[in-house]
């Protein structure tokens, strides 16, 4: 991992916690947008250059709008009283602090098993596209199908109710 | 700290987002942050499968790579579908604070 990538890891996870803690909830859409480029860095410093430009054309570019949509129609950006953490938070951050102590404690322990190649490995768009549409051809129709259906599924739970029944 | 093992690394990044995504979904009140913590936690995820293609011995094979494309479109999936419904529940119940939404019957 280079010097780059420490700064770019670091970014990410600052965006991540800045998501997480912040206030104003336009504010934590900005941060998890900073963080998701931040993965896209990541992956692009991984050689995985599909997958980073993927992920800036999906997160980056769809669901950071979706999130900001959502928050405007709900306004969701009025700091609600009581404060922005639910009653039970303490419980919820001992266990992700539990979560991160048992993954960390798994990957230090496993240091030495770890597989260090350092070569990059020469796949193109071309492998992966041929991969696609050959290996994964039906993994890839289900994806396409679920798209399809999530999609239509969005729009009718979020379609006007016709009479306000109250 | 640097750590040898570069794979290792990457591995500790995506704990740490994971945990700290978890941590959101657990103790945020918004729904909207609950579904952000939720992708944060889809994504240390796709980190694990890109560093784990990148790091390990058949990376020609495309395994994890085509693991993380998948999970990239099914969590786009997911984001619309739970945006959806989180704007339908402000709708019938005017707030989306997850504390007050104690209610099976609307």
């Amino acid at each position: 991992m280079s010097p780059v990538s420490y700064l770019i890891a670091a970014l990410t996870v600052a965006g991540g916690l800045a998501a997480v803690l912040l206030k104003n909830t336009v504010h934590c859409a900005l941060a998890v947008s900073i963080a998701f480029a931040g993965l896209a860095l990541l992956f692009l410093g991984l050689d995985a250059q599909f997958a980073g430009f993927a992920q800036i054309l999906v997160y980056v570019g769809a669901v950071a709008i979706l999130i900001v949509f959502a928050i405007l129609l709900t306004r969701g950006s009025d700091v609600p009283q009581g404060g922005v953490f639910s009653k039970s938070w303490f419980v919820g951050l001992v266990i992700a602090a539990g979560v991160f102590a048992v993954l960390g404690w798994a990957v230090l322990a496993s240091i030495q098993a770890l597989p260090s190649t350092t070569a990059a490995p020469a796949v193109t768009v071309q492998d992966i596209g041929n991969a696609l549409l050959g290996r994964y051809v039906l993994p890839l129709e289900i994806v396409a199908l679920l798209l399809t259906a999530a999609t239509i599924g969005a729009v009718i739970v979020a379609l006007h109710e016709k009479e306000r029944t109250r | 700290m640097i750590i040898a093992s570069p794979l290792a690394a990457y591995l500790l990044v995506a704990a740490l987002l994971f945990a700290i995504g978890l941590a959101g979904a657990l103790t945020r009140r918004n729904a909207i942050l609950v579904l952000i913590g939720i992708e944060l936690m889809l994504n240390a995820a796709n980190l694990n499968f890109i560093a784990f293609w990148r790091y390990g011995p058949h990376p020609e094979a495309l395994t994890g790579m085509m693991f993380a494309i998948f999970s990239i479109a099914v969590a786009a999936a997911e984001a619309a579908v739970g945006l959806g419904l989180v704007i339908q529940i402000y709708r019938h119940a005017r707030t989306t604070d997850l504390d007050q939404m104690n209610r099976m019957k609307g």
